[in-house]
């Protein structure tokens, strides 16, 4: 039993990682109907500029706290990949929002490759231990079922966040204007929207995002790696079609869910497959999840969207 | 000035005339860009230092004085690279080849040097495939994972504890070791509880370990890298296992020191093949000879790669000839002190007793146990 | 063959009898150039050979009929291993290779039709990932099918496969002309691929501008009009599908004779990603386009080697950038600046059938 629940806290602390990531892609694809692959990347370049920051921050002002300087260094990485996601979008998405869908996609493919290279050049290739600012000490809620403070706080961000977003979609201008923009380029730009700058926002506030996923992400692992966005992000895509793409609640159901799935799955699978299968095909199952979503319900478990719009 | 030009290049035709060298070039083949640069130059370096020393001391072979000379490469620790380069070593004519340093390098270029006809020593590759593939000039002066994995399961077993726990990353290396350290746990009294599975690119292993808990091992042997490894101990701790913890040489590193932070402690232990630097018989003098020419400190293989291009020229006196034909049956035959001890090779190829050392973590570096 | 002239810009527009006949004899004597420059560079050419077949099958599914594939890779390892396999000591079965590559070349179709079949219904980028997922899953299989039945070896890979034995004559082994001329393996393997190669080229010219083809074409250009004149896009999907992924296993299985060992590494995403650089990088949807993208790309990273690392210890006394990393940037920078400036590839698709211009600036109302 408390194995069951041990997994249970695992899965849903990497969900809700998970979850916070899917937002930046389903508000990418919900306005542009794009996949953004080098979305992942910039969560890496976030955990690695707070990286930089956090040490430099300990050298010239070593008097700072421990939680000022994390706050400080998360600060410097969110702006750093707010300016990156609005770069991206500008150079290497703008031009191409007119053209076949193949296009930007292959773009996209070259914009993640193209970060992780510099990134590999800038950091060289080795993993860099992520300085442990929040304690890692674990802390037994229930007899035999453990938690971190970093991990608490990964849940309660995540969960702040996840309002927040909501919150402002749903009840600012800014967010009736991206809807708008969603819903229809043309009809929005016709009612009076920028949809370039909203486009561009949708692009910073998804960035923004993803810095704080990359932060909260190294500081739970204490790595930090030119490739650690790839893997997360695809998985994190998955978890937003699975939620249901371009929709919020979907993302963050999605990413609980797959969390879960990952979690108890790479726990069980041997006893239920009598020993066929293992915890080697653990990173099987957000693909599964993702083919037989796609194939059965495009549409996701939360979408009203057709997913299927050429 | 002219003329005196003209002289000197009279005299320099005089003196080699004289000298009648025969030029005999080794191949020395490792990563020398990448992340495993240093290890790299480590060995070429290493080749370098014997084959100058050799040349000091002077080599007649066949009547004729011979000069050994290095000709190095790199392999990018790519398999598709290696055969490239083990091409070019083969078109070059070299008579032999040290290197190289990854398994996966190793056993794709060894198929080309043994068609090619040149013996091949690896100071670094231990996966037991590279010598048992019947090449008959296929040799390595390093303990391979069999060897290894016996020393892990051995001391897991029977120092740590019964119960065992193995997990693995699923690459050819981590696999490979894995299942020696299963076979050799097992042979000397212990069980392994469960066998658990991860990726080469993993970071969150809460899942296993959360599994691996609850069988409540007494030890967990992870084959892998230090990459992951380090987020690994951390894990462990925050899960609150009490479990020992044993690594391969994968994880044998400064760098899971670092990456684990406060979670790595007495408790964390890891193995080498070979003998720590100031254990090898020869080792003080040879670090003191290799930093004086390379004013560089020796990584981990350049006694090794210095052994293993020994051993070819002991085996070509033996021969009294250059000539691979020749020579090669020799080198399974050589016996002579070196500086890891004694370089002999047993019916496969393989560095007989290789020896694997086990460390523990002990006030913030990896100190040797036996 | 026209589309072969093309392959030299400015003689192919002007002279294309000449341009042709240029082609012929570079591709034939190709190794007797590159042998100049050491054998390695014949290993080189090899291995180009069947990047360009990897090229020209994941074209045909990417360039003809529209489809993005990231997994492709995925048939060339079902080919790779159906040929270890049944050609190895692993089963202890050595089947001849006339038995082994066709049979390679159905599994990898079949895969193609089992990935096909539930996909049909998802177009654009959610096919793209889907398919990456299949490329993804295949490798973790081969990675771990070796418990608790060993099927793939695992990560181990498979060992001493057979080399190509065409009717009782090793090409692995040196070929002896007489007493005096010896004709390298390495010479010999290229010869093999490179017929293979004009075999292909061949077949998707012909493939082209047929029937199906043409049903491509108009699959790729507007899916829902091309149901409305008659087309049976589900069938046509699945062919293209099917007959790319035979390209792939047929290179698969002339991999692992010509390099003798596989493991699942060497069927990871980037191997996908790399090929489709070469067709992007080319011209989707022209057969020269790709095939000078595959020899270009391929020879990239040795050409890096040779020129980039002695350059930069002549400029800065030591190596910045090494040639892994300068290959990823180059491939990365291709790819964006490829989209952005000219989709139409390096050598843009010229026959009526394949004029990727067309496709660029539809679609624009969504």
């Amino acid at each position: 039993m408390e194995t069951l629940l041990q997994q249970i806290v695992n899965g849903l602390v990497v969900g809700s990682m998970y979850a916070l990531i899917a937002l930046g892609y389903t508000m990418v694809y919900g306005i542009l109907g794009l996949i953004n692959f080098a979305h992942g990347d910039v969560l890496m370049v976030g955990a690695l500029v707070a990286l930089e920051a956090i040490r430099l921050l300990q050298i010239h002002a070593p008097e700072l706290g421990l939680v000022p300087t994390l706050l400080a260094g998360l600060s410097i990485s969110v702006v750093v990949c707010m300016i990156l996601g609005y770069t991206i979008e500008r150079t290497a998405y703008r031009r191409l929002r007119n053209a076949p869908r193949l296009a930007p996609l292959i773009t996209a493919i070259g914009v993640s490759f193209l970060l992780q290279t510099i990134a590999m050049i800038i950091w060289g290739r080795n993993y860099h231990s992520f300085p442990q600012l929040l304690s890692t000490a674990p802390l037994e809620a229930i007899p035999g079922v453990f938690i971190t403070p970093v991990q608490i706080t990964i849940l309660v961000v995540s969960a702040t966040l996840m309002v927040a977003l909501v919150v402002l979609v749903n009840k600012t201008r800014l967010g009736r204007a991206m809807r708008a923009t969603a819903e229809n380029h043309k009809v929005a730009s016709l009612m009076g929207v920028d949809t370039n700058k909203i486009i561009a926002a949708t692009f910073i506030i998804g960035s923004a995002l993803a810095a704080v996923a990359g932060v909260m992400f190294s500081s739970n692992y204490g790595t930090a790696h030119y490739a650690m966005g790839f893997l997360p992000g695809l998985k994190a895509f998955t978890a937003a079609v699975l939620g249901g793409i371009g929709n919020l609640g979907g993302a963050m159901l999605g990413g609980l869910v797959l969390g879960l799935v990952e979690s108890i799955g790479g726990g069980y699978i041997e006893d239920l497959s009598f020993g066929f299968f293992n915890s080697s095909y653990q990173d099987i199952f957000a693909f599964i999840i993702l083919g037989v979503v796609l194939i059965f319900r495009p549409t996701g478990l939360l979408g009203e969207r057709v997913a299927d719009r050429a | 000035m002219k003329y005196s030009l003209v002289a000197l290049a009279v005299l320099g035709l005089g003196a080699s005339a004289v000298q009648a060298q025969e030029v005999v070039k080794l191949g020395a083949v490792a990563p020398l860009t990448g992340t495993q640069a240093h290890l790299g130059k480590d060995i070429e370096n290493g080749v370098r230092l014997a084959l100058e020393e050799y040349n000091a001391k002077g080599v007649t072979l066949g009547g004729k004085k011979v000069k050994f000379e290095v000709m190095a490469e790199d392999d990018a620790a790519d398999p598709k690279t290696a055969t490239t380069v083990a091409q070019r070593f083969v078109d070059a004519g070299v008579k032999g080849v040290i290197g190289h340093l990854n398994s996966g390098a190793s056993i794709p270029a060894s198929r080309i040097y043994n068609e090619g006809g040149i013996p091949q020593v690896s100071p670094a590759s231990t996966n037991p495939k590279l010598t048992q593939q019947g090449f008959k000039a296929t040799f390595r002066t390093i303990a391979n994972d069999v060897q290894q994995g016996l020393g892990i399961g051995k001391f897991a077993a029977t120092s740590l504890g019964k119960k065992v726990a193995v997990i693995d990353d699923r690459t050819a290396y981590g696999q490979g070791l894995a299942d020696e350290v299963d076979k050799a746990v097992k042979a000397n009294g212990g069980s392994v509880v469960t066998r658990e599975f991860t990726s080469d690119k993993a970071t969150d292993f809460l899942a296993i370990l959360t599994r691996i808990k609850a069988k409540n091992p007494d030890v967990i042997v992870y084959s892998g890298m230090d990459a992951q490894g380090g987020p690994m101990l951390k894990q462990i701790k925050q899960l609150g296992i009490n479990a020992k913890f044993i690594t391969g040489d994968g994880g044998c590193t400064g760098e899971i020191i670092k990456l684990a932070g406060d979670a790595i402690g007495p408790n964390a232990y890891c193995t080498q093949p070979g003998l720590p630097l100031d254990k090898m018989p020869g080792g003080k003098d040879f670090n003191a000879r290799f930093k004086k020419r390379f004013n560089a400190d020796v990584q981990i293989y350049a006694p090794y790669a210095y052994d293993a291009a020994s051993a070819i020229v002991e085996a070509m006196k033996a021969a009294n000839s250059s000539d691979p034909g020749k020579y090669a049956a020799h080198l399974g035959k050589v016996n002579f002190p070196g500086v890891i001890g004694t370089v002999a090779f047993d019916a496969r190829g393989d560095i007989k007793d290789g020896a694997v050392t086990v460390y523990q973590f002990k006030a913030g570096k990896w100190e040797p146990v036996q | 063959m026209n589309q072969l002239a093309l392959a030299i810009p400015w003689l192919g527009k002007r002279n294309p009898a000449a341009a042709r006949w240029v082609v012929i004899l570079l591709a034939v004597g190709a190794p007797l150039i590159a042998v100049l420059f050491g054998k390695s560079w014949v290993r080189i050419l090899d291995f180009a050979m069947l990047y360009v077949m990897l090229a020209i099958g994941l074209n045909l599914v990417v360039g003809f009929a529209g489809l993005l594939d990231l997994g492709y890779i995925a048939f060339y390892a079902v080919g790779a291993y159906t040929f270890a396999f049944l050609a190895s000591p692993h089963f202890e079965l050595h089947l001849p290779f006339w038995l082994v590559l066709p049979l390679g070349a159905v599994f990898a179709a079949l895969a193609g039709i089992i990935l096909g079949l539930p996909t049909l219904r998802l177009r654009g980028d959610y096919l793209a990932i889907v398919t990456l997922g299949f490329g993804e899953i295949v490798r973790i299989f081969m990675n771990n099918l070796n418990h608790p039945i060993n099927i793939t070896n695992g990560p181990q890979g498979i060992n001493m496969i057979d080399p190509l034995v065409l009717f009782g004559w090793d090409i692995s082994k040196p070929l002896k002309v007489g007493d005096e001329i010896t004709i390298n393996s390495l010479f010999l393997y290229y010869y093999v691929f490179l017929a293979c190669v004009v075999l292909s080229v061949i077949l998707v010219q012909r493939l082209q501008v047929s029937r199906v083809g043409r049903a491509w074409a108009a699959i790729r250009d507007d899916e829902l009009a091309a149901k409305a004149i008659g087309i049976n896009t589900r069938n046509m999907k699945l062919l293209a599908f099917s007959l790319g992924a035979t390209f792939g296993g047929v290179a698969g299985g002339l991999f692992a004779a010509f390099q003798g060992f596989v493991s699942p590494e060497s069927f990871s995403l980037m191997e996908s990603i790399a090929v489709l650089t070469m067709i992007v990088f080319g011209g989707m949807g022209n057969l020269a386009g790709v095939i000078v993208g595959a020899l270009a790309l391929t020879a990239l990273p040795e050409v890096l080697r040779h020129v980039a690392v002695p350059l930069q210890q002549a400029v800065f006394g030591h190596v910045l950038l090494d040639p892994e990393v300068l290959r990823m940037l180059l491939l990365s920078l291709a790819m964006i600046f490829m989209m952005l400036l000219r989709p139409s590839g390096l050598i843009p698709a010229y026959s009526r059938y394949s004029r990727p211009e067309l496709v660029v600036g539809k679609e624009a109302g969504r």
